[in-house]
């Protein structure tokens, strides 16, 4: 199983499910990391976490904690 | 007619970073009011907002990515919108704003507001931008699909303003008259949210209240939610059971929110398709070559900790003269006032109780001021959300988020501009996590009371082959004490009152913008004002009722004794003499005074006298303070400063009764410990208050800190005297 928190910097994914919590999860959802969306990872801040993704069109900052509950398939 | 006009408001929503503030000034103009909503940290923004010829009121509710609400302050938006705030007018219609840049994520927010059953027109902001990017979006398609009026705007140069207008003028008169078009949620969720619907409909004489659809589906998908919460405080835990029922019959694989989310970006997505055309690939934009900059491991460092620190240098010493003119002006109107007033209680209380009680407030406009300008700044460009990005690691062990940087450093000036910093912290828990700690951070009204006693007992020894001076380490030391109890602190306090999972981290990095000078000065107005008007009162207040303390009872009979020796003295430095050591008489009779004695015994493992405990409880109106009123009972007169020779001499020399000296170096250094940890301070205790809604907090930061510093300090005078027998 593949997450985001895997992906290294200008990689893509496309999201298959997310887990967690369910606040967590409905957060994340929201924002629009739907299954089926294709997201990419920009780069990690300075201190390594958290990680800067761009998801339809805006940039998001998200934990890596948090990324390790979005399921994706690597894209090439 | 006209009154029910008037009681009309428009609510004004949308998702956070859509020029949703600008489009707001713009609509409203500048007078606008401020205030917060009972019981909760939120901001309460309204404006008058002309129509034709009536005026409704806008209010301009907290931005926001969805109304599934997760706290108390989140859920505000929504009572409002549905009219279950107490106090509040209902709503009669809704602006929506929208990004044109990402219309995809703000779409998401519009779907659950076509589901509150009001009028509603849409703002699409930053069409013009989002073209240059590529990004077409035929408005007129949109608004024939969603079936409400869409305008394109561009509140930055007050383009489709008047459109708006027009638009929310035609809402008021025909209202309902669009029949919007949202997203089609699954049937077996809608079957449910229907049967919730109507259960609770049963039960409105228990709930006072009639649920709306749309609450009820917030009930039933946002497990552990703010309003089931509510619901479950309404009808008690076994409802629970109820509830549970109605989520278990959506016969659906999928979790409710899923189904939810999934089915809303579903609809988004034909939407999109019909009405939005974008490049395949999306060009790199102006904010991606900046950001490349500022959250680039090495100059994004470098540019953060400058920024850092040219905002705490910006407090510390930009304000610093406006704050020596205030001094001075408040000073000057002192020496006129007492000039025009014969001495007695009433000029005692207007030069001492009432004009410092009003220096007392004024003097922290220019830190609110520098502060909160570089915060407007830092927010409108975009570049607060980088900040909390690039520094977000260092806070997460301690249960906070980036968020805490700039509100945590600038306590470091002051805690009053830093708590008001703590705005921009999204999380309800984290938000008052940092301000629980904020005056724990050293703060610059502080450091005479560290200067006077370093200087006067630390010697001035000079380490490590005189690259540090003795003195410099304990004034180094003073400062790290702080923030070395703050750690533990704030452990303990996210694992009690404030405990509970540590919030997502999940912030949108917004696009950067050149910020609008009209939004910065709006914001300065309205912190300015609310710190006056409400902290400032408390502030005020409290300086006057502890002029009074120190003030009565006044006996005459002590006038009449230095009445005497006066005359019998020639020199005027004798009379000088003779002023300060009545006024020491004075301070000492004073119910102040009279307690210190009393409670000589409580500060005595500390290492003090009942003077020393008698100015240390003087300066709760201000830090500061604490040296004029030492200045004052040891007779050297109040208007001392830390460098003051006389001051420092009389210190040195004053003694116990039984002829010990009352200071030493462990006395010094429990004063020095004491003063680093305690919250002597009404107007960061006022702040707190204001800032949180509730007396509660301060309170608690009150009493915490109290006892920190009790405890300490006695630790350090103990300690230090038996290093020293």
């Amino acid at each position: 199983m593949t997450t985001l928190d895997s992906l290294g910097p200008s990689h893509r994914g496309r999201i298959k499910t997310v887990h967690g919590s369910h606040a967590i999860s409905q957060r994340l959802m929201e924002m629009g990391l739907i299954e089926g969306s294709t997201i990419e990872v920009i780069r990690l801040a300075p201190l390594g976490d958290p990680m800067q993704v761009s998801i339809h069109d805006y940039n998001l900052s998200l934990r890596k904690s948090e990324a390790a509950l979005v399921e994706v398939e690597r894209c090439t | 007619m006209h009154l029910s006009e008037a009681a009309a408001s428009f609510a004004l929503v949308g998702n956070p970073n859509t020029g949703k503030t600008t489009l707001f000034n713009a609509l409203t103009g500048l007078s606008h009011r401020v205030g917060n909503y009972p019981g909760v940290t939120v901001e309460r923004l309204e404006g008058d907002l002309k129509l034709g010829g009536r005026t409704v009121s806008l209010i301009d509710l907290p931005g926001t990515y969805s109304l599934a609400a997760r706290s108390q302050d989140e859920a505000i938006a929504v009572d409002v919108m549905l009219g279950q705030h107490a106090g509040e007018l209902s709503v009669k219609a809704i602006l929506a704003i929208l990004d044109a840049n990402n219309i995809k994520r703000n779409l998401y927010l519009l779907s659950q507001l076509m589901e509150l059953g009001h009028p509603l027109v849409v703002a699409l902001n930053m069409s013009d931008v989002a073209r240059r990017h590529g990004i077409e979006i035929d408005a007129a398609a949109l608004s024939q699909r969603l079936g409400i009026p869409v305008i394109p705007t561009s509140s930055d140069r007050g383009e489709g303003v008047d459109e708006v207008r027009r638009a929310l003028g035609e809402a008021l008169e025909n209202r309902g008259s669009h029949p919007a078009r949202g997203a089609q949620l699954p049937q077996e969720l809608v079957r449910q949210v229907d049967a919730l619907q109507a259960y609770l409909l049963s039960e409105e004489a228990t709930l006072k209240r009639k649920v709306a659809w749309a609450e009820a589906l917030r009930i039933l998908v946002d497990v552990e939610g703010e309003f089931e919460k509510r619901l479950l405080r309404e009808l008690g835990v076994a409802f629970l059971g109820r509830l549970a029922a109605f989520r278990r019959d959506v016969e659906s694989e999928r979790p409710l929110h899923a189904l939810e989310a999934v089915a809303r970006y579903g609809w988004i997505d034909e939407i999109a398709d019909a009405c939005v055309r974008r490049p395949s690939e999306m060009a790199r934009t102006k904010t991606d070559r900046i950001d490349g900059f500022f959250t680039h491991r090495v100059w994004g460092t470098l540019a953060l900790l400058l920024i850092l620190g040219g905002i705490f240098q910006a407090i510390y010493s930009w304000s610093a003269p406006l704050m020596e003119a205030i001094d001075g002006f408040f000073g000057v109107v002192a020496g006129q006032v007492s000039s025009l007033i014969p001495p007695g209680p009433l000029q005692s209380l207007i030069v001492d109780g009432v004009i410092r009680g009003a220096g007392a407030v004024v003097i922290f406009l220019p830190q609110i001021l520098v502060l909160v300008f570089f915060i407007a700044l830092l927010e409108d460009c975009g570049y607060m959300a980088r900040a909390a990005f690039l520094a977000d690691k260092l806070f997460v062990r301690l249960g906070l988020s980036g968020r805490s940087v700039i509100p945590l450093l600038s306590s470091f000036a002051c805690a009053v501009p830093g708590i008001m910093a703590a705005r921009a912290i999204d999380s309800r828990r984290n938000r008052l996590a940092t301000i629980l700690v904020a005056p724990l951070m050293s703060c610059s009204a502080r450091l005479p009371v560290y200067v006077l006693l370093i200087g006067a007992f630390v010697p001035g020894r000079s380490l490590l082959g005189g690259w540090l001076g003795l003195q410099g380490l304990v004034l180094l030391l003073a400062h790290l004490i702080g923030i070395t109890v703050a750690i533990p602190v704030l452990l303990i306090v996210k694992k009690t009152v404030l405990r509970g999972p540590n919030s997502p981290f999940v912030m949108e990095l917004p696009p950067y913008r050149v910020p609008v000078l009209r939004n910065v000065l709006s914001r300065l107005i309205d912190q300015s004002r609310a710190f006056l008007v409400n902290a400032g009162t408390v502030i005020f207040s409290v300086s006057v009722v502890i002029w009074a303390l120190s003030y009565f009872p006044h006996p005459a009979s002590i006038h009449q004794d230095f009445e005497a020796q006066r005359a019998a003295q020639g020199s005027p430095a004798e009379r000088l003499l003779l002023d300060q050591q009545e006024a020491s008489a004075y301070l000492s009779q004073s119910v102040l005074g009279r307690f210190g004695q009393v409670v000589e015994p409580v500060v005595e493992p500390l290492g003090w006298d009942w003077r020393i405990g008698m100015a240390v409880v003087g300066s709760f109106a201000a830090r500061e303070i604490v040296i004029a009123t030492l200045g004052t009972i040891f007779s050297v007169g109040s208007d001392v400063d830390e460098g003051s020779e006389t001051l420092l001499g009389v210190i040195k020399s004053a003694t116990w009764p039984d002829g010990r000296k009352l200071f030493n170096l462990p006395v010094a250094l429990s004063l020095i410990v004491f003063f680093a940890l305690c919250c002597q301070c009404v107007a960061t205790l006022a702040v707190m208050k204001r800032e949180t809604a509730s007396w509660r907090w301060p309170a608690y930061t009150f009493a915490y800190m109290t006892v920190l510093a009790y405890l300490a300090a006695m630790a350090t005078y103990q300690l230090g005297m038996r290093l020293v027998a």
